[in-house]
């Protein structure tokens, strides 16, 4: 058989863009789904691409996951690959959450708080019991009554009224306002929180979820109260140099966890609860939780704890938590490697002919040896 | 490389080569710091560039901060210009930046490889530029970055060697064939990226500029031209290449790195060269020294 070069390459590349359009497509008969429809009824999904992707726009992040069939992890490579092209037009002031107007704000920590528990939306308490009636289209559904009155427009936060007792350790801006941008800095070890919690924040919810799971099951020494969850708008601020104030810019919807952890103080330290913080786009409890645990896990070395599990270990963690990068080079192993094979196949050929005269060697100079004897 | 500031490409919304000119200017800072150190991994600012990472970002990156509207661009992937992953990226850099593209290695000014060197001779004033996947060349003895950074600072690379006796006594030999951990003007030790040790000594003194991008890993490093890279080995198991007992079943060449190439299901197999340029070259100069052979007999007659 004679052989031919593998050439055409280009246009079997040309091809798979059209073949891959239709197989997005699915079946032409189906009506085609619209980015608002995206939007509006994956809107879980869409604010999972939002976080990950470190884009807040509900619109692209639709657009994204229309492109990527659905899949969660392609539509956040395509928004990042996006907002790397975008000019910085400002940073933010930090948002201020006890502000936010409040859809849903929950703490295990104190039976009633000030400004009450609010359940909001929540799959907590539904039965996963499929809904067939949801298969069917135009299905009338119950109105969520109004509450009699609003909430008040400033809700504090439980952790705030820890505060005031000294029971938790305090916040405190270890970089004087200077804020690291991990889209534009290589991350450096030791990573300062900001670096953790950015990292965190674009991490993959599977494997954050993952990490924060061990450290509750003995790899980590996880004690954690929820001490406050909370869901809703927060706006977001910019001073304008030309302007010297704060402006409104945006609103944007975000889930915040604060978890109370718990420590046993130090000889200079009185015991005191410590902080673990999550923060995402949209609405997404179960990274916001997992955030705040891994965060929390992340600080044993500077509260002087022992560094003995994955989820406490930086380097580690912070390594490993972006999608983008883990698909990219766990998927690259699909690529040509032949000519690092050829050097392998060479080598193992060659081990195995040493081996096998090596035994002969061996076998030979035994029969000679019964031979005498 | 030419000047390419605030140059947009006209068919676009992209600047010229898709990086902003801030961008390209940090990455280029990072190319002068590497070219400085010799093999030393520079940490830079990677872009998320629209391609996987894995999938050469980081060759990317350093070619689009140093291609020009002049320049003739090569890009390979296993010594091939068309294998799917090569013709993905030139397809890339002729969307945003339109420059002129060739198969040639003598014609090219900026070469992007992954897994081989060209084997026809670089020149002064050409760049190769290499994909990486991970720049530590000690990552598998030491995982962690913090220590590793320490053992480049100490120049301790013992460990490393180490490694490669414990080879000699499993095997008999050095069983490192690619990626082959290289010290470079006598200081750094550097993964050369995989390609196979055939394509090592050919880094060595080599008059073109050699820059080296890990996109994922966020590093930068760099072999100025005529610079020592030294293999490592021992002295009674001295570093050796790979050699194929036939030649290319194309051009007939016993001095190229061969692919096998599997041609029916009965275990035939035959070797042709990975570079394809290299290759063709040599076909099309054999087809035209017989034709003009031919065509002197022809006269004879």
């Amino acid at each position: 058989m004679a052989y031919v070069a593998v050439k055409g390459g280009e246009q079997a590349i040309l091809n798979t863009h059209k073949l891959i359009s239709e197989t997005r497509r699915g079946n032409p008969d189906l009506a085609e789904l619209s980015l608002a429809q995206i939007s509006e009824q994956f809107g879980l999904a869409v604010d999972r691409v939002m976080t990950e992707g470190s884009v807040y726009d509900r619109e692209l992040a639709a657009l994204a996951l229309k492109q990527a069939q659905g899949d969660a992890i392609e539509a956040i490579f395509l928004l990042r690959a996006y907002r790397t092209t975008l000019p910085r037009v400002a940073v933010s002031e930090p948002i201020d959450t006890s502000k936010m107007a409040i859809r849903r704000r929950i703490s295990a920590t104190f039976k009633d708080i000030p400004g009450g528990q609010v359940l909001g939306p929540t799959y907590d308490y539904t039965h996963r019991l499929l809904d067939f009636a949801l298969a069917a289209e135009g299905l009338e559904r119950p109105q969520a009554e109004l509450a009699a009155e609003p909430l008040d427009e400033t809700v504090p936060r439980v952790i705030d009224l820890l505060n005031s007792e000294g029971l938790i350790e305090e916040e405190i801006d270890e970089n004087d306002g200077e804020v690291f941008d991990l889209t534009r800095e290589p991350t450096t070890f030791p990573a300062r929180r900001d670096q953790r919690l950015q990292n965190l924040a674009r991490g993959d919810e599977g494997f954050v979820l993952g990490l924060a799971y061990s450290t509750t099951r003995g790899y980590g020494g996880a004690h954690p109260f929820v001490g406050e969850l909370r869901l809703g708008e927060v706006a977001v601020e910019i001073v304008p140099e030309e302007l010297g104030f704060p402006i409104t810019i945006a609103d944007v919807t975000v889930t915040e966890c604060q978890m109370i952890n718990q420590f046993r103080g130090s000889a200079d330290k009185p015991p005191q609860f410590t902080r673990g913080y999550g923060l995402t786009f949209g609405h997404n409890e179960r990274k916001a939780m997992a955030m705040s645990l891994v965060d929390r896990a992340m600080r044993a070395r500077e509260l002087g704890e022992d560094v003995r599990y994955p989820a406490q270990d930086a380097e580690f963690v912070l390594s490993h938590t972006d999608n983008v990068e883990g698909n990219g080079f766990v998927t690259h192993f699909k690529l040509p490697h032949y000519v690092d094979f050829q050097a392998e196949l060479q080598l193992v050929r060659q081990l195995r002919a040493e081996h096998e005269e090596r035994r002969r060697k061996a076998t030979g100079s035994e029969q000679a040896k019964e031979a005498a004897e | 490389m030419s000047p390419t500031a605030a140059l947009v490409h006209k068919d676009d919304g992209y600047n010229f080569a898709y990086l902003d000119e801030q961008t390209k200017r940090m990455i280029r800072r990072s190319l002068l710091k590497a070219l400085s150190i010799p093999g030393y991994q520079v940490p830079f600012g990677g872009r998320e560039m629209p391609l996987a990472y894995g999938w050469g970002t980081g060759g990317i990156q350093v070619t689009a901060s140093v291609i020009g509207p002049d320049d003739v661009l090569k890009v390979i992937d296993q010594g091939a210009d068309d294998t799917t992953n090569a013709v993905s990226i030139r397809r890339f850099f002729q969307t945003v930046c339109d420059v002129a593209v060739t198969e040639s290695t003598a014609e090219a000014t900026v070469v992007q490889t992954r897994h081989r060197v060209p084997e026809t001779p670089l020149k002064e004033g050409q760049v190769l530029v290499y994909q990486v996947p991970q720049p530590e060349p000690l990552k598998k003895i030491e995982p962690r970055e913090t220590e590793t950074r320490k053992m480049h600072a100490y120049a301790e690379y013992g460990a490393m060697q180490v490694t490669l006796y414990e080879d000699v006594a499993h095997f008999g030999r050095i069983a490192k064939t690619y990626d082959y951990p290289a010290v470079i003007n006598g200081r750094h030790l550097m993964s050369p990226s995989p390609i196979p040790k055939f394509d090592n000594p050919k880094m060595e003194m080599n008059p073109a500029i050699q820059l080296f991008g890990a996109g994922r890993e966020k590093r930068i490093y760099a072999v100025p031209p005529y610079t020592s890279v030294r293999s490592l080995d021992f002295d009674d198991h001295p570093f050796e290449v790979q050699t194929w007992k036939g030649s290319c079943a194309l051009c007939g060449s016993t001095t190229s790195y061969l692919d096998e190439v599997i041609t029916d299901d009965r275990g035939s197999r035959m070797f042709v060269c990975s570079d394809t340029d290299f290759c063709n070259t040599r076909q099309a100069e054999a087809a035209a020294a017989k034709a003009a052979v031919d065509k002197v007999s022809g006269e004879e007659a």
